[in-house]
């Protein structure tokens, strides 16, 4: 654990503090979404400087639970094997009401990817992995720099560039970017400093987290209660596995409660033992109450001031959709500031990051508001239904989907968005333009670690035009041994040509295509023709 | 797959008997339960989103 108290970016004097300095891009936050921006804007050559008040990851485990896209970001970026190592994979699950198991659940994950359907580790170790990488790529001369004890004070957009106002031990100092990109969480203090607001559902409710470290004693699953049977516990309880043998506990304890008093060590402890039963040995590692709101940003962009993450949107904690959805802001944004800095694309393929992710953010709190009003009944009639689903649950099989204490995160599909060129391929729905690549077992290893980073042309038993794009010849009759590409890429198509975009997603799919029908969807997918107006 | 709202059952006089029979004993708030639960049944049965909306929406307009 002595990573997590080490200044992994300690406060150090630059020269910029007297001089000043101009940037394309200036990260404010250093958590796992300003991190993986840092990294994949680094990897492309575009200089970005991360800016955090603070000089150590964060403290406490926060989010837990990486799902199958983030890790394959994070294998495209080269920072997925230690979370791999680290990392609990499970897919088994138990749900009970009160004392009563109503139903066990086995996720089942679908053979053929390189990555597990998620894996619990504490965010500090995702943030970890992720300076490694950062500093590992500036080591080899990448232009990527990670600035702690420097706390953003003021943000001035002008018409051409953003000026920041720095304050460090040293005292103050300006820069200047002509992007800046608030990775700020939450709070967002640039989101105040620039008078925007964050609107949307308070659901009135207190969680307090327990992460207890004991050895362990029970099975690698996920244990969820609706109305606990042990003392005290609340409404609805949850028991996680993470690594170093550290257990997520969560007790849902309702609105009207004193924090202070819930979070002493003996009251914290009454509950632990209830959960654990009398006796059980182990030491409190972090504990902490929250509560939660379902809102968002009305616009993602404000010009040259970007927010990503938890500061543009907030979901509840119930699906993994926190931390997840915010590395998939980061590498949606990255190709498109990237394009942008270099010339490459105009400046409104940014607007699209807004339309894209302002649209998963809707999905996330769709689904993050679902579970909540499971959970937590607010009328007569729901209690009463959300029991009858869970009376029904324990005796047949077809209430146990509408059992909702969470659904796990999946990548959103833009479906319908102005970036997607044409759908010609009577192909499966899964790989329809918008969606993010399915990953899928080949000879020679996985199909996504052979599509990142860059336009792709993927053609599957036909030819490719050459146009200079990085292509990927498949031929299903020698390389698909499980028959996975054929299943997930072709369905009833004899031959396929996808145009994949920088963060693997669909930008285009036709039976076969000429060199100008790829040219005109890389226009639209990098903004350079608007074919179709913008999602309402 | 439009909602029936033209006469469907064979034996009415005996489906209401079985629906009262059900409740008979039955607190308000066990009965609301069974009722709860006999939705979500005959939800799944129906099985098609489309159906249930328009047999909510017949429901509501009814009230």
């Amino acid at each position: 654990m002595k990573r997590f108290d080490e200044e992994l970016y300690a406060y150090g004097p630059n020269p910029d503090q007297t001089t000043g300095a101009h940037y394309p891009v200036i990260i404010v936050g250093a958590g796992p979404v300003g991190l993986t921006l840092a990294l994949d804007l680094a990897k492309k050559g575009t200089p970005a400087i991360v800016l955090d008040d603070n000089t150590r990851v964060s403290h406490g485990s926060r989010a837990i639970c990486f799902a199958k896209r983030t890790l394959e970001i994070a294998s495209r970026l080269g920072f997925a094997a230690p979370l791999l190592d680290k990392g609990v994979e499970w897919s088994h699950g138990r749900v009970f009401h009160g004392t009563e198991e109503i139903y066990e659940f086995d996720l089942l994950p679908e053979d053929g990817h390189g990555h597990p359907a998620f894996i619990n580790l504490q965010q500090p170790y995702f943030e970890i992995a992720l300076v490694d990488a950062i500093m590992a790529a500036r080591a080899e001369g990448a232009p990527v720099e990670i600035r702690g004890g420097n706390r953003v004070t003021g943000v001035i957009p002008k018409g051409d560039h953003v000026g920041l106002a720095i304050e460090t031990p040293d005292g103050a100092y300006r820069l200047t970017a002509d992007w800046v990109v608030a990775c700020d969480g939450a709070r967002s203090p640039l989101r105040t400093m620039l008078g925007l607001s964050f609107d949307g559902r308070v659901f009135e409710d207190n969680f307090l987290i327990a992460d207890v470290k004991m050895a362990a004693r029970f099975p690698t699953e996920r244990w969820f209660w609706f109305d606990p049977p042990f003392e005290g516990a609340g409404a609805s309880a949850l028991l996680h596995k993470q690594p170093d043998d550290i257990w997520r506990m969560d007790f849902q304890l309702g609105w009207d409660i004193d924090r202070d008093e819930e979070l002493r060590e003996e009251n914290v402890r009454a509950r632990v033992d209830g959960m654990l039963g009398a006796g059980a040995e182990y030491a409190l590692d972090w504990t902490s109450i929250y509560t939660f709101q379902c809102r968002r940003m009305e616009r993602f962009r404000h010009d040259r001031v970007i927010f990503a993450g938890d500061s543009a949107h907030q979901v509840s904690p119930f699906g993994a959709r926190g931390a997840n959805s915010g590395v998939q802001d980061a590498e949606n944004l990255a190709w498109k500031l990237a394009r942008v800095v270099k010339g490459d694309a105009p400046e409104r393929l940014l607007d699209s990051y807004h339309e894209e992710r302002s649209f998963a953010a809707d999905e996330n709190i769709l689904n993050s508001t679902r579970a909540t009003d499971f959970l937590t009944p607010k009328t007569a009639v729901s209690q009463r239904f959300r029991d009858a689903v869970l009376h029904l649950a324990s005796r047949h099989a077809f209430a146990r989907p509408m059992v909702n204490s969470g659904r796990l995160s999946t990548p959103c599909v833009y479906a319908g968005l102005s970036l997607n060129g044409p759908d010609d391929l009577d192909g499966p729905d899964r790989s329809c333009v918008g969606a993010a690549c399915v990953d899928a077992p080949l000879e020679d290893g996985f199909l996504l670690p052979k599509l990142g980073g860059v336009f792709t042309v993927l053609a599957i038993n036909t030819d490719a035009p050459d146009i200079g794009l990085k292509t990927v010849l498949i031929d299903t009759a020698t390389q698909d041994p499980t028959g996975a590409v054929r299943a997930r890429y072709l369905g009833q198509a004899a031959h396929a040509l996808y145009l994949i975009r920088p963060d693997q997603h669909i930008a285009a799919r036709w039976p076969s295509a000429t060199a100008d029908q790829i040219r005109d969807a890389i226009h639209i997918a990098t903004a350079q023709e608007v074919r179709h107006a913008a999602h309402a | 797959m439009p909602l029936t709202l033209d006469p469907n059952l064979p034996d009415p006089d005996g489906f209401y008997d079985d629906l009262l029979a059900a409740h008979k004993g039955l607190s308000d708030a066990e009965s609301e339960a069974l009722n709860a639960r006999l939705i979500l049944v005959l939800a799944n049965h129906i099985g098609d989103r489309d159906t249930l909306k328009q047999a909510l929406k017949a429901a509501k307009a009814s009230g």
